[in-house]
């Protein structure tokens, strides 16, 4: 009898130790577990690093500017669409549908703009390597504003010349310069681009450079506030309980994130992106044409007319994210990784806003599927739909404000 | 039921479950639950097995085979994410700084079996054993190799360091 209630006992002990090890007292953290964490809080973030290419980047005045002209329709070529189309205040800076709707509809999914200072590469091909180079592509593309540089620097001379001026110096002449004319525009745009004198295409594309160089400085200050993942943290990394800011479910997801889903492999830091292009095998919109991802974006970035080493750049000399780029290897079919903050508020998610929810993402890395291109990194996790809602039940826990000139963004697009 | 059908009883029960969680543990392909499951993680690891912390740090490290010795120092902290800067100060097996030497650099995660994310190269000889290594980055907190491969005088040799971020 003493012996079977022994037996009892050495079963009992080795199932709930089974159990503890998984579910019970979530909020005991190791101190390796707890740097982790540390890692993870907003509070880690370094400062925003400067862009020596922008001269203007830290001006009060050239945010301000380029605030009005982030909202500014007339920036377009059917004055109706500004960078507050795609990139909405009243939603993270992004807009909720699978492809951006400008002038026409864009191949990828709208990006949210917070914290895209700390970013070396920007697109989901990194095909850009400065915010203010990164604005230049969406003013001079034909399905977002659609318009051509002539057309930007006119629109500058005539709405916004004092500001211009006070912080670049007097407008070129443009009176000989027809209303639209460009490289990427249309055909008439391009023929009569061509027929512009050296001095002129200068002239306009300074212009041009500088709404990029003011637009930066607007957006350079939009970065994310605390989440209720770093109050967490924060009332942790103090000795104290947790349990009341993350529930048991939360903090569950929260350990699976940290430990056996791996995904801090890619989603690390303060901002939960380590800035790197990877392949997750997302599979492509149906009856999209073939993405090369960063195969693409690691060539043209290099090409790009107004990179670092650029005339347009404020350091031309100094580049080393260009200078000690990673290319070739694995970067077919790899995107950026994005930040996970504010990441519930945002769906669809990935490159081309291929999954509805939260939970078909987190599907997608359980089953991870064989890549449309190139190679995926990923490996199935195996987990059980428990273990899953954990996890996005976690992700839930990253939002918070966006703050914009260290208030909150409000502000609504006209 | 008699005592000793009792006992025979809870022994096969008490059996049963020990044996049930022995099986979850070397057949992750059984649909275990999952506390089991996670044990199982816990027990097969990724395979790699961590040097000591004796075997980390910034050296002076001596290489596979013994021909150079060298000390790195980065330009800031070794952080996640930023871009660095490390000059490497080289010596031969005599404590004689190694001037002229051509160096590669190479590195990665064994734990997660990737490599750098850039591509860092010496961009400048500062004379007397040290070169400026730019271009370094790490892009996530753990475990890394940083691998010098030098060159000089038709001696070759590689100095693995392992960093821990
Ligand atoms: C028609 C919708 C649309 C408009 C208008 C638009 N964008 Fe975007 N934005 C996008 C899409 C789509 C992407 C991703 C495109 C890609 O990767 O190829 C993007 C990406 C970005 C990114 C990259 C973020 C990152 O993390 O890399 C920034 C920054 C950005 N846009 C700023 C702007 C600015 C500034 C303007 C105005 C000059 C603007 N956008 C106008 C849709 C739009
Ligand atoms: C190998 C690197 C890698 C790992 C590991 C990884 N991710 Fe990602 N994640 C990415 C990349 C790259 C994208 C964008 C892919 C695309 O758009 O095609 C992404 C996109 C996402 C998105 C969509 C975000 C958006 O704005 O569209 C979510 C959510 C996400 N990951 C969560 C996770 C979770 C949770 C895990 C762990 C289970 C994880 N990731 C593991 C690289 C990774
Ligand atoms: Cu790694």
């Amino acid at each position: 009898m003493t012996q079977n209630r022994i037996l009892i006992r050495a079963t009992l002990v080795a199932v709930s130790a089974f159990l503890t090890g998984a579910d019970s007292a979530p909020d005991r953290w190791s101190q390796a577990e707890l740097a982790t964490l540390q890692s993870l809080s907003l509070e880690e973030l370094e400062p925003i690093p400067s862009d020596p290419t922008n001269a203007v980047a830290g001006h009060r005045g050239a945010a301000a500017l380029g605030e009005r002209l982030f909202f500014d329709t007339r920036l377009s070529a059917n004055s109706a669409v500004a960078c507050a189309t795609c990139h909405q205040p009243d939603r993270t800076f992004q807009d909720s549908i699978p492809l951006g709707r400008g002038v026409g509809v864009t191949s990828r999914r709208t990006m949210p703009i917070a914290a895209t200072a700390h970013a070396p590469f920007l697109f989901w091909d990194g095909r850009k390597d400065s915010q203010w180079a990164q604005a230049l592509g969406p003013l001079e593309s034909e399905v977002e504003h659609g318009g051509t540089r002539a057309l930007y620097a006119h629109a500058i001379a005539a709405h916004y010349r004092a500001e211009y001026e006070t912080l670049f110096g007097p407008l070129p002449d443009l009176s000989a310069v027809p209303p639209s004319a460009g490289p990427l525009g249309d055909e008439p745009a391009r023929a009569a681009w061509a027929k512009l004198s050296d001095t002129q295409r200068t002239d306009v594309t300074r212009v041009f450079v500088n709404i990029g160089k003011a637009i930066a400085a607007y957006e350079r200050r939009i970065e994310f506030g605390p989440s209720r993942f770093d109050r967490y943290v924060s009332v942790v990394s103090a000795g104290h309980s947790g349990r009341g800011i993350l529930t048991k479910e939360e903090i569950a997801g929260l350990r699976l994130f940290l430990g056996p889903a791996n995904c801090t492999q890619c989603h690390n830091g303060p901002l939960f992106t380590n800035n790197e292009f990877h392949n997750t095998g997302v599979p492509a919109r149906p009856g999209a044409t073939m993405d090369q991802g960063r195969l693409a974006g690691a060539t043209a970035v290099l090409r790009d007319e107004f990179n670092c080493r650029s005339q347009w750049s404020d350091a031309p000399r100094r580049c080393p994210e260009l200078e000690f780029m990673m290319a070739g290897d694995h970067a077919l079919g790899a995107y950026k990784v994005p930040s996970l903050r504010n990441v519930a508020e945002r769906a669809p998610y990935m490159n081309a806003g291929q999954l509805a929810t939260l939970d078909a993402v987190l599907d997608h890395y359980n089953r991870a599927p064989a890549e449309a291109a190139g190679r995926s990194e990923l490996r199935p996790l195996r987990m059980n739909a428990r273990e899953l809602r954990q996890i996005a039940a976690f992700l839930r826990t990253l939002s918070g404000p966006i703050v914009v000139n260290g208030r909150m963004a409000v502000r609504e697009a006209h | 039921m008699n005592e000793t059908s009792h006992g025979k009883l809870l022994k096969t029960t008490c059996g049963v479950v020990t044996l049930l969680l022995a099986l979850g543990a070397v057949s992750p392909a059984l649909a275990v639950p999952n506390p089991l499951r996670r044990a199982i993680r816990l027990i097969r690891g990724t395979g790699v097995q961590k040097p000591p912390a004796g075997e980390f740090g910034l050296g002076p490290r001596a290489s596979a085979h013994g021909r150079y010795v060298a000390t790195l120092t980065p330009d800031r902290q070794l952080r996640p994410r930023r871009m660095l800067s490390v000059r490497v100060t080289v010596m031969d097996g005599n404590g004689r700084p190694v001037s002229d030497a051509s160096l590669t650099i190479a590195g990665g995660m064994p734990e997660h079996g990737h490599g750098l994310p850039s591509r860092p190269r010496v961009t400048r000889n500062l004379g007397e054993g040290s070169y400026e290594i730019e271009g370094v980055r790490f892009n996530m907190g753990g475990w890394w190799e940083f691998k010098v491969s030098i060159e000089a005088g038709g001696l070759a040799d590689t100095i693995t360091f392992n960093l821990g971020l």
